[in-house]
């Protein structure tokens, strides 16, 4: 017989947080520093970048030399999970595809993603662009926010008074590489737009904190930093939160559903401990979902009941709809002239060190919104993939005697085709605005449940024209910016067999959207607080409150609205609302 | 610049100095000798099924000793021992491409099946198998099939899988610590990243590029 029971906990804490990454990090941190008692349950293991990140580790010291077998960024890479998770699965419906990336760990992705940190613009909350829908806040709603965010995290920048780009309070940003510099020129002749990176990376101290180093720049933010030199929200909101003593964290903890009573109203959150396989429940006076635009919805839609029967804050039928990630397609190739260049440390920071915001008039294009461009290349440290194909460059460029060779080869001459080759390659990659659309979505499959019995999502997406168009203007951009780098090697654009190069949704792992904000209880799940219209005590901090995404990378607005967002609640909570 | 130097030049709290200077002994120490897998104990960090994955996968043994001695034939072909460095069997190569085609289950047909057909290749030309062939022999096989181009089209299945012996070759042999060495990778460590050093903006003309609006 099984001796399987829920185990109901009597204390009730004032909050719960379902999630520890940007979103539920934030949260945590804004809450427990104002002394309220706080419950963190993550579904994966803990994780201190000081302690548990692979920095500074070399190639060799990795049997797989970094490849990515177990983690899709490399061995190296924090991230513990990726787009399949054994036993978690998820199912996609009619055909379409959708990529779901997971890291099952404190801090979530925010251990391992590329530290790019735009603010979305004026124009990105409001577009009038009469195909997507206004957020119910402006950009001045969230300024505040976003300056607090600069000041409390860092970000490096430049101030260059673009109008959808708002400038923030930034450290100073590392400079290009030598390949980038070839980019930069390209990029001028080509009329692209490009200017300095943004990313929250310590290039010098962070004035008032004492607990994080400043960044030492060796490039590799995306295995987490062992001085906390870039942002982590395990390393840079949760620990730091912990020891306020008001935040617990509960790890292996994965969310079932979250409890309601015979009002509607939240009282905690149940969920199964994955190292005992025991049921538990916990009560709190308020719960707040970061659990990532995915997770949250489906924890919402697992949580039906009497009074939310299509599941919890989803009157409006609208929870799971809307999902959009970022578009993605890029390009690269190598510059003959940087061949036997001299050897120098060129690491740099691990993120961006130059990048092109959108810079043109949509009114003159095919296709509405648009992109920005990130770039690298550079003297990077050998791993697994080093020199790959080299048979495809160097039949393609003289050898040293000037003479052409005959590509592949083999020996003495081939060994000395890798040296020569180092550290000319580059690459670009579009990340552009796609369409938050009703009938892209998420949904509860009906027959298949996870390893824990949690009814699994099932995803319905599609690219439209518009993303595909997008796409194809990022693969001609690309291919003039090579063209007047001047002498760049590269191939062919890429074309409507492969949809431009767009990748497939859910790659660029910018997902948001699935519990969108707004005035309407009738077409939004929450107000423009992140509060549900249909249960006062229930809040989503992820990036699924999101209306319409711009070509910004999503964190630094899930932070500046997890912030927005925890000190509404802290001021209800004065007023005796929640 | 020695790393204590460089912690003194960036200027970092004592916390992050000691942290660095724990990290950076971990590197050192492991630098001194070659070796292909991760040193045992080594697990902070990592999850535990990778840990066991990893520990199976050197259990296994997927080659046969006549294999392996084929795959470092063709490793020191590829990249041999010159005036700079060591050869790819120097660098440990093959025990690299025995470890990765257990990690990567895609290799392990291709690389079994195009060593058997090189060895069938050698048998019906020089009544030998490849390691049982001279020299002369061997490199007049490679070079029927290490020039993609030029290789005649019955040739086409030796280049593919010539093709993924040089890949392989060249990720074991300059992510191994000769090899990094050698390709003369001058970062992993800490210190200032302060921009293209002016000799070489110089010697490329990159003086006056700038990334800004404005321009």
């Amino acid at each position: 017989m099984s001796d399987l029971q829920i185990k109901k906990s009597s204390a009730t804490y004032d909050v719960v947080i379902v999630g520890s990454g940007a979103g539920g990090g934030m949260a945590g941190y804004v809450l427990a520093n104002a002394g309220i008692k706080v419950l963190m349950l993550e579904a994966g293991a803990y994780f201190d970048p000081a302690k548990d990140s692979q920095q500074l580790k070399w190639p060799w010291e990795s049997p797989r030399r970094g490849a990515g077998t177990t983690r899709p960024f490399g061995d190296f890479d924090a991230a513990y999970g990726g787009w399949e998770i054994d036993g978690e699965p998820y199912t996609t419906k009619d055909k379409t595809e959708f990529f779901w990336f997971r890291s099952r760990m404190l801090g979530g992705r925010t251990n391992h993603w590329g530290r790019i940190s735009l603010r979305m613009g004026p124009r990105d909350f409001q577009a009038k662009d009469g195909l997507t829908d206004d957020w119910p806040i402006t950009y001045d709603d969230v300024k505040p926010y976003y300056d607090k965010v600069d000041r409390m995290i860092g970000v490096y920048g430049t101030k260059e008074g673009l109008e959808n780009e708002p400038d923030g309070i930034f450290l100073p940003p590392p400079k290009p590489r030598l390949n980038e510099l070839y980019i930069v020129k390209g990029a001028q002749k080509a009329g692209v737009k490009i200017i300095p990176g943004r990313g929250s990376v310590l290039t010098e101290a962070l004035p008032g904190n004492k607990d994080r180093g400043a960044c030492f720049f060796c490039g590799q933010c995306g295995r987490s930093c062992k001085v906390y030199g870039d942002f982590s929200a395990s390393s840079c909101l949760v620990i730091p939160a912990i020891k306020t003593g008001n935040l617990k964290v509960i790890t292996n903890a994965m969310v079932r559903e979250v409890i309601t009573n015979a009002e509607g109203l939240a009282t905690g959150v149940s969920y199964v401990n994955k190292e005992d396989m025991q049921e538990y429940q916990v009560n709190a006076k308020t719960v707040i979902l970061g659990a990532s635009a995915g997770e949250s919805a489906r924890i919402l839609l697992n949580s039906k009941s009497a009074q939310h029967p299509g599941g919890l804050a989803n009157s409006s039928g609208v929870v799971g709809r809307y999902l959009h990630d970022s578009t993605g397609s890029s390009a690269g190739g190598f510059l003959p002239q940087l061949m036997d260049r001299k050897r120098y440390n060129e690491d740099g920071v691990g993120s961006v060190h130059i990048y092109s915001p959108w810079w043109l008039d949509n009114k003159k294009l095919d296709f509405p919104r648009g992109y920005h461009i990130e770039y690298g290349g550079g003297l990077h440290m050998p791993s697994y993939g080093f020199s790959g194909g080299i048979q495809n460059m160097n039949g393609v460029v003289p050898g040293r005697d000037g003479k052409m060779k005959e590509a592949g080869g083999y020996g003495a001459s081939l060994k000395d085709d890798y040296r020569r080759f180092y550290g000319t390659q580059f690459g670009m990659a579009g990340r552009g605005t796609a369409i938050a659309r009703y009938d892209n979505y998420c949904e509860i499959d009906p027959n298949v449940v996870d390893k824990y019995g949690i009814p699994v999502l099932r995803f319905h997406y599609k690219w439209a024209p518009e993303e595909i168009k997008q796409a194809k203007h990022m693969q001609e951009t690309f291919q003039e910016i090579m063209h007047n780098m001047g002498g760049a090697i590269y191939g062919p654009p890429q074309g409507p067999e492969t949809n431009y190069g767009l990748e497939a949704p859910g790659k660029i792992i910018h997902e948001v959207g699935t519990i969108r904000m707004g005035n309407d209880p009738k077409k939004s799940a929450l107000n423009k607080w992140c509060q549900a219209h249909d249960c006062k005590n229930l809040f989503v901090v992820d990036a699924a409150p999101f209306v319409q995404q711009g070509d910004k990378n999503a964190t630094w607005t899930i932070l500046a609205l997890s912030m927005r967002t925890a000190e509404y609640i802290i001021q209800e909570r004065k007023k005796l609302n929640v | 610049m020695n790393r204590r130097d460089s912690l003194k030049a960036l200027g970092l709290g004592t916390l992050s100095a000691g942290l660095l200077l724990e990290a950076c002994k971990t590197d050192t120490k492991k630098g001194a000798e070659e070796t292909t897998t991760a040193a045992a104990g080594d697990e902070v960090g990592r999850q535990p099924f990778e840990v066991e994955r990893d520990k199976k996968l050197h259990a296994d043994k997927f080659f046969t000793a006549a294999e392996m001695a084929t795959i470092t034939v063709l490793a020191d072909i590829i990249i041999p021992k010159d005036e700079k460095s060591g050869s790819a069997s120097d660098a440990k190569v093959p025990d690299f491409i025995e470890f990765i085609v257990k990690d990567m289950p895609d290799h392990q047909t291709p690389m079994r099946g195009g060593l058997r057909w090189l060895d069938l290749q050698c048998l019906n030309r020089f009544g030998k198998p490849f390691t049982d062939c001279t020299k002369d022999q061997q490199i007049q096989l490679i070079d029927m099939i290490a020039y993609p181009k030029k290789a005649k089209p019955e040739m086409a299945q030796g280049v593919a899988f010539f093709n993924r012996m040089r890949d392989l070759t060249a990720s074991g042999f300059f992510t191994s610590e000769i090899g990094v060495k050698d390709i003369g990778y001058a970062g992993n460590q800490p210190g200032k990243w302060t921009g293209v050093p002016d000799d070489i903006l110089k010697h490329y003309g990159m003086e006056n590029v700038k990334a800004s609006a404005s321009m």
